[in-house]
């Protein structure tokens, strides 16, 4: 149906977008690969020279490296537990017939659209504040020592506060889903007598696979680049320094281009075997 | 036929719902509370929660600081304006891949969102380099550009998705009736198209206006959006917990508004399709 002209047509209305799309990739991509092989400190000296794989070596040597690859791992891993089991459950809890289920389902997701850095000052100031906070009270109320949750639990502050940002995210998702599974698929199991922990075992979850691997690694991406919710709480103090905060310390704190950059390179390669199976999912969806 | 559902279990589903519901919303519900009281009042032993003096003088005093003004505004234009030159650009990409798909269409199309994948930290130094170099750190044009950049790939696979949803055959029918290619695109493609070009702009204005990466590292005093206005609470304002919770309700309360009204087209945006 489409002719030679509607074609070329065609190529030039994309044009735009793809050169835009390969400029800002190959462009600031080449320039972290260069700096990588280069000893290149900006404020001191600036380009000093080709240096091999020292960089590469110096990152993952330092002893920053490795705690905060496991201050990485904990948070993801944390808030990606936290938000698909409670996800889960609330998706199908969101799925029952109710009063009021529009009402309830825009005040579960409103944390989604809340700015990063507002969720964090929140959190760290009227909740999480040991003297002030609105736990600090609740732990007072029952008898107990505030807990000063930013420097004593760090961690499990962020893991707090960045799943209560990202649950809404999994639970619209796990909903979308679960509001297409057959119902009468379900009520047929039930006639059989199958109990409700049977039916969610091998109905409900096993529809939901999809959807819950598309949640994962959707969040992956984006959870491996927090920042804002580091940069207002702790500043990466406390042990919170993710593997994306220690690069950018690296390279705007310390101004040490050529190691940051080779960290960059490590962090680029980390985020595409994720991307690379979100991917396929997603091509396959576009065949169907 | 759906089964009928007891009253009394709509009712235990009902309570269940209302109670989860309100406690995920408590941080927000709170922070538009807090920003209603005193400073007194805020900090409070123990906590009041609706019997306390509602006054608006904290709004006054956020708005007051000289500079509350500019924040938002850069805001309006870095989101607004990033979301409008993304349409501007991705509109003909999508629209082409849409009707006249080749054989690369797809490998186009997962390509692009392999573009959205790059973690921003690795590319920073490349693009702080180059705004100082063309002279635009920490000015509205260097985010407009990045942000549209960043969110391209999105806005291209939501209009595509919203355009092939348009079908062939209405197209063939006004040809038919001898529309001219001005006619078609005019007057048959482009009411049919407005609805997903509207929720593709909601959605992107959205990511736009709470981005926080870009916004924090490449701003200083003259492009700072919101996001860096509230940042500077960080300490030792952020201990003015009714002046940081007005400033934070004025921040959010547009987006919260605009992200209701796009929770459909959530699911799909930032899925890619994946679920439907």
């Amino acid at each position: 149906m489409a002719t030679q002209h509607s074609r070329s047509a065609a190529r030039l209305m994309m044009a735009p977008a793809v050169i835009l799309l390969l400029g800002w990739m190959l462009v600031p991509l080449t320039m972290t690969v260069y700096f990588s092989f280069k000893k290149y400190l900006p404020l001191r000296g600036g380009d000093l020279g080709w240096v091999g794989f020292d960089n590469y070596v110096r990152f993952v040597t330092s002893s920053a490296f490795w705690p905060s690859v496991m201050t990485t791992l904990i948070i993801v891993g944390g808030v990606l537990a936290i938000t698909v089991i409670l996800g889960i459950g609330l998706a199908i809890l969101l799925n029952q017939p109710m009063w009021g289920q529009g009402m309830v389902r825009i005040l579960v997701i409103a944390p989604f659209f809340v700015m990063p850095t507002v969720s964090a000052l929140v959190w760290k100031n009227m909740f999480m504040d040991p003297n002030y906070g609105l736990l600090a009270h609740l732990w007072e109320f029952f008898g107990a020592t505030p807990v000063e949750w930013l420097s004593q639990a760090s961690l499990t502050s962020i893991v707090i506060i960045v799943s209560w940002q990202w649950l809404p995210f999994a639970t619209l998702i796990l909903l979308t889903a679960i509001q297409s599974l057959d119902s009468e698929q379900l009520e047929a199991a039930e006639m059989d007598g199958a109990p409700a922990s049977k039916r969610f075992a091998f109905i409900t979850l096993p529809h939901l696979g999809r959807a819950i691997t598309v949640v994962i690694l959707i969040q992956t991406i984006f959870l491996l680049s927090i920042f804002a919710e580091i940069f207002v709480t702790t500043g990466g103090a406390f042990g919170t320094k993710t593997l994306t905060y220690l690069i950018f310390q690296r390279v705007l704190e310390s101004q040490n281009v050529g190691l940051g950059s080779a960290g960059g390179v490590y962090a680029i390669i980390l985020a595409n075997i994720v991307a690379i199976f979100l991917m396929r999912i997603v091509g396959k969806n576009l065949d169907a | 036929m759906a089964r009928n559902v007891t009253n009394q279990r709509k009712i235990i589903n009902t309570t269940a719902a209302w109670a989860v519901g309100l406690l995920i919303f408590f941080p927000i519900l709170w922070t538009i509370l807090t920003s209603f009281k005193t400073e007194a009042q805020a900090i409070a032993d123990p906590p009041i929660f609706l019997g306390f003096d509602w006054t608006i003088e904290n709004y006054k005093a956020v708005l007051e600081r000289s500079n509350y003004g500019r924040f938002l505004w850069n805001s309006i234009i870095i989101a607004g304006g990033s979301t409008i030159l993304g349409i501007i650009i991705a509109v003909p990409a999508a629209w082409s891949m849409a009707f006249v798909p080749s054989k690369r269409t797809k490998d186009i199309l997962l390509w692009m969102l392999s573009t959205k994948m790059l973690p921003a930290v690795g590319v920073l130094y490349p693009i702080y380099l180059l705004c100082i170099r063309f002279g635009i750190l920490d000015s509205k044009i260097a985010l407009v550009f990045i942000l549209m950049l960043i969110n391209l790939p999105i806005i291209v696979w939501m209009l595509y998705t919203y355009f092939k949803e348009i079908p062939g055959e209405i197209l063939e029918a006004a040809r038919m009736d001898g529309a001219s290619l001005k006619d078609e695109v005019l007057y048959v493609l482009t009411p049919m198209a407005i609805p997903g070009i509207a929720s593709t702009m909601l959605l992107n204005v959205i990511l736009a206006w709470n981005e926080a990466f870009w916004t924090l590292n490449l701003t200083a005093a003259k492009a700072a959006p919101l996001t860096a206005f509230i940042a500077s609470y960080s300490s030792p304002e952020g201990l003015f917990y009714a002046k940081l919770s007005a400033a934070s309700t004025m921040a959010i309360a547009p987006i919260l508004i605009l992200g209701w009204f796009s929770q459909k087209q959530l699911v799909s945006g930032l899925t890619f399709g994946a679920v439907k």
